[in-house]
Formats: structure tokens, sequence, C-alpha cells
């Protein structure tokens, strides 16, 4: 039995999607901005996802742009914003301390090219406190994007109320929605952002797509130009076959957001409760609470997280030891970092994250086999220092 | 069997894993990062650049084995790279891959390796591991290539590590090596040998060594056998035992450098002949075959890599010194190279070299 818990990194498929995917592919191949009836199928398809993107959301149709992905809406909020208010003299900057590299990269590269940056730290659940930014903001900033859900520890930041200083003082909010999306409710009317960023593959959609939500009236410089499409809001042709793709994956997603989150919070506390109990000096990064329901983040004390995921994946068991973008070279967790961890704990630390595919039959092998391996590897790594 | 194979992306540990793979053994290809290469440039035919994980990555895929890249960044730093840098601050010349088999290898990779329930590490080394039942020990011979032999670099193991040890190569030939890559279509068949340090792509080991020391290099005098001084060098860590060239003599004959003096920052120079020596002191001596002998042991000894290994007497001195005496004087004897003793094909012991005859001890 293969078991996939790394859903935070990417998710199957939904159901449907490929058959999506290939139809658009196959079929309905014509350029959607094109005047013909090849256009207007394609057109069509995409009129129909922009929709069920919407939908997920709380939005309108006309405020979703389509991207390639996370990673290019956040660089479109974030320097398009920056971009926008700058002649208003606002070129002040502000992020938090646990966000995904899309963010913390460009907003590193926006200090490079002149513009001031605040980074705000966590507390140690990984939380931002609205009294720093409180701190930190003035009638210069332009900006404030805090991210919704942390890939790594599912922490929910209390995006509202950061939302609600940040727009008294005339500043635009963006939040990347990546890890909420598709997982818990999502509102933009209740996050009071301006911006929102959306990932298709982390609930279902192929990779390589993904949204921009724009609220209405909001004006970005677009940092792709080029043709007219998408309003003028995101230059190149449509890619028609993922979009479709990501309107039939937004669509599951908000049949399972409203189904309620219950089942799936149940089997991951399953899971890290059972690991709790098994596993001894093991301990949950993050909080208990305000937590997407498909993430726990354990420290394993005195192992290191890259043999144990090596380990689990020879049993046949998908796991993380955080960002998959970073764990090609497993740096220390920036976000546990920020969370006050010691480095030892950081290099520690697995991540483990559901779908709606996960069974209790696979929380349960996990459970079988878990303690088994850290105890194993911890043996070992008694030894060796031993016989250092 | 569940054996790990160090895989680096070259021709050798590929086809150690394949051969691994072949005989039936659940191979797990781990390739280890050292070194933090995302702004390097891709150093061609150096060992572990990121060109080279990528072919581990792939040949690990056409054979079907899982493969993964572990970190040793820092363990590498705290013990390849601190111990190349201070020896060469130390006027030696190092030889990082020994401490990369033996600190490493043979250390963090095997603890890694048992805690993934692998009975063993396999690496793409020339030599052989023979359990010796009758004494209940592991001897270490050379591989049976004598042109691509590796024994010198493996003299340190003890016998816990070589008891986890395989060396799927060492009973093949380098063609043999490559034939076998050919017929098994892996992409790295044909790939160059690496021969520079890994991880100074640019073969500038003294600027390496700049980079890292905690002040700057004390330069000095270049002296002659009588102590006239005929010239000045950038620092002991640039030259070394045996070095003509790059020294900037303007003398009428080719000189050698004879001896780093690091504590005076001073490099004494002589004619070739000076260079003969047949007398060294190795200390931190492994004995692999037995118990140190009691007495003089007739044996070959080699004195680098690309040195062939001549007649010599050795006694050891326990707990871990020995005085080696060769038949006939060696050129270039070095400190920090290591003297590794043989008895025909089987490595006996070696040690590090701390100088010549008159080395305190």
């Amino acid at each position: 039995m293969r078991i996939y818990l790394d859903y935070n990194a990417t998710a199957k498929p939904a159901s449907g999607v490929a058959e999506a995917v290939a139809h658009a592919l196959a079929e309905a191949f014509g350029n959607a901005s094109s005047v013909h009836a090849y256009g207007q199928q394609a057109k069509a398809i995409v009129d129909d996802a922009r929709g069920d993107v919407a939908a997920l959301i709380g939005a309108s149709p006309a405020e979703i742009v389509f991207t390639s992905g996370g990673t290019e809406s956040d660089n479109a909020a974030i320097r398009g914003a920056a971009e926008a208010l700058a002649p208003a003299g606002r070129r002040h900057l502000i992020t938090t301390a646990i966000e995904h590299e899309a963010v913390l990269q460009t907003m590193r590269a926006m200090a490079r090219a002149g513009w001031r940056l605040t980074v705000l730290p966590v507390d140690a659940s990984g939380v931002v406190d609205p009294a720093a930014l409180a701190g930190a903001i003035s009638a210069e900033t332009a900006l404030v994007s805090v991210m919704h859900a942390n890939n790594e520890v599912g922490t929910i930041q209390p995006v509202a109320e950061l939302a609600a200083i940040a727009r008294a003082h005339g500043a635009l909010v963006h939040t990347d929605a990546v890890q909420s999306a598709g997982k818990i409710p999502v509102s933009v009317a209740a996050l009071g952002v301006d911006l929102l960023s959306v990932s298709g593959h982390k609930f279902g959609a192929p990779k390589g797509v993904g949204a921009l939500w724009i609220r209405r009236g909001v004006r970005l410089v677009p940092f792709m130009t080029g043709g007219r499409q998408e309003r003028n809001r995101r230059a190149g042709t449509e890619n028609v076959p993922a979009i479709a793709g990501l309107g039939v994956a937004a669509r599951r997603a908000r049949t399972v957001v409203e189904a309620g989150t219950a089942t799936m919070a149940a089997l991951r506390d399953r899971l890290e409760h059972g690991i709790l109990a098994a596993v001894p000096d093991a301990a949950v990064n993050g909080r208990a609470d305000a937590r997407v329901p498909n993430t726990t983040n354990i420290s394993f004390d005195g192992v290191e997280a890259e043999s144990l995921l090596i380990a689990l994946d020879l049993e046949g068991i998908a796991v993380s030891t955080g960002s998959a973008c970073s764990s090609g070279t497993l740096e220390a967790s920036h976000v546990l970092s920020a969370m006050g961890l010691p480095a030892p704990r950081t290099r520690n630390s697995l991540r483990f994250s559901l779908g709606p595919g996960t069974t209790a039959d696979e929380i349960d092998a996990v459970l079988a086999a878990l303690p088994r391996l850290v105890a194993r590897l911890r043996s070992l790594g008694r030894t060796a220092a031993a016989l250092r | 069997m569940r054996v790990v194979v160090a895989m680096s992306g070259g021709v050798d540990s590929s086809v150690a894993a394949a051969l691994l793979a072949e005989a039936g053994h659940e191979v797990i290809g781990l390739s280890m990062q050292l070194y933090d290469q995302r702004d390097a440039p891709g150093a061609f035919g150096s060992c572990c650049s990121l060109d080279d994980l990528q072919d581990a990555r792939r040949v690990a895929h056409a054979l079907g084995l899982p493969h993964y890249l572990v970190n040793f960044e820092r363990e590498f730093r705290e013990t390849v790279t601190r111990n190349f840098v201070s020896e060469y601050a130390a006027g030696r010349t190092p030889i990082p891959c020994v401490h990369c088999n033996a600190d490493l290898k043979f250390s963090r990779l095997l603890t890694r390796a048992e805690g993934l329930g692998a009975a063993a590490v396999a690496t793409g080394h020339y030599a052989r591991v023979r359990r010796d039942e009758a004494a209940g020990r592991f001897r270490l011979l050379r591989g049976r290539d004598a042109a691509k032999d590796q024994s010198y670099f493996l003299f340190t193991l003890t016998q816990d590590q070589l008891a986890h040890a395989v060396f799927p190569v060492g009973e093949l030939t380098k063609p043999e090596v490559r034939a076998t890559a050919a017929r098994l279509g892996l992409r790295v068949a044909d790939k160059p040998d690496s021969h520079e340090i890994c991880f100074v792509p640019d073969g500038d080991a003294a600027g390496f060594v700049e980079r890292h020391l905690p002040e700057p290099a004390r330069t000095g005098p270049i002296v002659d056998e009588a102590g006239r001084e005929v010239g000045r060098h950038g620092g002991v860590h640039r030259l070394t035992v045996g070095q003509r060239r790059g020294l900037g003599l303007a003398t009428g004959r080719p000189m050698y450098v004879l001896r780093l003096e690091p504590d005076q920052a001073r490099v004494v120079v002589g004619p070739r002949e000076s260079l003969g020596a047949r007398d060294l002191v190795a200390t931190d001596v492994n004995w692999i075959a037995g118990p140190p002998p009691d007495g003089p042991r007739r044996c070959t000894a080699r004195i680098r890599h690309r040195h062939v290994d001549a007649p010599a007497t050795v006694v050891a001195e326990p707990p871990h010194t020995a005085v080696v005496r060769f038949d006939e004087a060696q050129v270039a004897i070095t400190p920090g190279q290591a003297v590794v003793f043989y008895d025909g094909d089987e490595v006996l012991g070696g040690g590090w070299i701390a100088g010549g005859a008159d080395t305190a001890r």
C-alpha cells in the first residue's frame, strides 16, 4: 500500500479534472481570444472556470485573473501593488516571517529595488500579533501581505483583523491563500482583503495554473506585459486546458469544503494523537486550534527528519520535511525558526498533510510503521554518538 | 540484503549500484550534498557537482532504484573542509578524500544507512574487502585494476567500518566497469573520471584555503639549505613539498620545496637531489591486518596516491606511531600525505606522514 500524506506539496487530481483537461486540449483547442467558433468554444471553458473559482472564494467572476500558479499570483499582487502605489508616495511593504518563499523572495527583491520592507515576527505558535502590524504600518505603506494558512504548520493567521488595521491606514492587503483555498471556507469579503492568491494544484487542479483575485476597483501595474488577455491584467494566451481543470477542481473543492472539515480534522487528530501516544519525545509544532484541518507538523527529538522521511518512503509513506521547494537542500525551515524553535528541532520535524482521499486505514498504517522507524533511527543515533 | 550505495553520479558508483541490484540486493541510492552549490558554476568533471547529483538521480531512476539526496553540508564543513584548511595552514598537504571516506561515507552515511535498515554502505572504490574467517578479521586489498587502485584512500577504515563496506567494482578493471555501464545503457558510461578535489572545482586550493582562514596567511622568506633568503612566498599553504613551479626564484638551477616551516612562515628549497629521503615518521597509524607488529615488519610503502609502493621496513611505536625506513631514498616525502603499508595486495595499515626521521614524537 502506498500512502500519500503530502497534500500541502500537491494534491491528487480531483475526479473529472483529467477528463476536462483532455477535452480542452484535444477538442477545444481554439485560442480563447479568437473571434471564431473555435475561440468561442475555448472562451466558454475559461468563462465557466472563472465562475467556479470565484464561487470557491466568494468573489465575483470579473475579479478573477488566471495565472500560472501561486507564485505568479503572489508576484503579480506584490509587484503590481507596489508599482501602482509608489507614485503616491507609498514605498513601504509589510509581510511576515513565515510567508512562502514566493512572497518572501518577491518582497526582498522589492527591498533591493528601493522599497522599504518590514517583516513581522510571529509567536511560538506561528501567529502574527496585530499589535506588531499596528506598530509598523504608516501612511507610506503600500501593501501588507499576510498568508492565510501556513504551508508547513497549517496555522491560520488573523487576516481579517490585520486587514482592518491595514485598510485604516489606506494600505492594500494581500493574502496568499494557497494553503487554505479548497481546504477551509475562504471568503474574500470576510477576510477584508484586496488581493488573494490561489494555486490550483493544491486542491486537485493541474500544476501550472492558479488565480489572483483582485478586488473590483483595485488597480495593479501588470508585471508581465504583452497582449490584452484577462482584461489587460495578465498578458499571454490563456492556458485553456489547465484552466478547464482548475474549474472542475474548484467545483469539487467547494463541495468538499461545504460538506465540512470535521472528517478531515478527525483523521488528522487520529494521526497526531496516535503519534504522540506511540512515539516518545515527539511534539507538535504550531497550535492545535486555528489550523487547517489537514496539516500537522511534528518534531521527533534526536531523529534527523531527512532520514525519517526516507525510511517512511521506503515503506511507501510519502511525507515532507516542510516546504517542498526547500527540502531539496534541507535548510532549517524559516517557518519553524521564526517560531523560535532551536535549530536541531527544525531538523527533526516532519510535515504530514492529508487530503480528501486519505482513509483511516492509511492513518493506522502510518501509526503502525512510524514508532518502529523512529526507534531504529534513535538507537543508531545513540550508538553513533557513543562511538565518537 | 538492503544496502545503501553512495552514488556520486560517476560511472564507478553507478555501476556499483547496478551490480548490487543485479545480484538481487535491495539497493537504496543516496547522494551526499556536501556544500552549497546553488551559486556555483556547473563544474564539469569534478565529483558531486549539481550536474553529478542529477546524473546520480537519473541513473538510479533508470535502474529502478529509490534515490535520495542527503544533506551533509554541515558535517562536510566540520570534518573535511576544516581539516583541509588547517592542514594547509600548518604547512602540510592534506588528502580530503581520506577524511570523506572515513568521516562521512563510512561514518555518518553508514549511520544513516543503518537507520534505514541497510546492512552496508557500498561505494565505487577500486578496492576489495575479504573476510578472514580464521583470523576473525576483515582484510582490505587493492582493487584488481592496479592502475585504478584506491585502497590508499581507505587506510583509516576500522574493522567495524570494513565489516559494513562493500566495493562492488573492486574486482573489475576500469574498462570492465565502463563496459558494464554501456551494457546496461547507463548514461554515465563514457563520463570522464574526476580528478580534482570536488569542493575546489577551479583547482585553486590556495584560494579556497585563503577564503576559509580566520586571518590572512603570513608571507615569508624562501631560503636555501644554507639559510640564505632566495625569495619570498605568499603563505606556506600555497606550497607543497616537491613543488618546483610557481616559486618565482631566479636561481641558476631548478629549486624544489624541501620543507615548510609554518611557525617561522619559512620555506626551505634545494636541488632535486635534496628531495630524497629514506625515513619518515607516521602518526595516527591504523593497523588493519592485525595488531601492530612486534618488531620490524618488511612491507612495501606508498607515500602518495600516485607513488609506486617501495620496499621498506616499518617499526610500530604503540600506541599510534610508526617509523618507516625505505630501502632506497624516496622523492618528496610530504607531511600531511598518508603512508600506507602493503604486503602484496593487502593493506597492512597506514598513517599520516608527520615528517622525516628527526620529527619530534
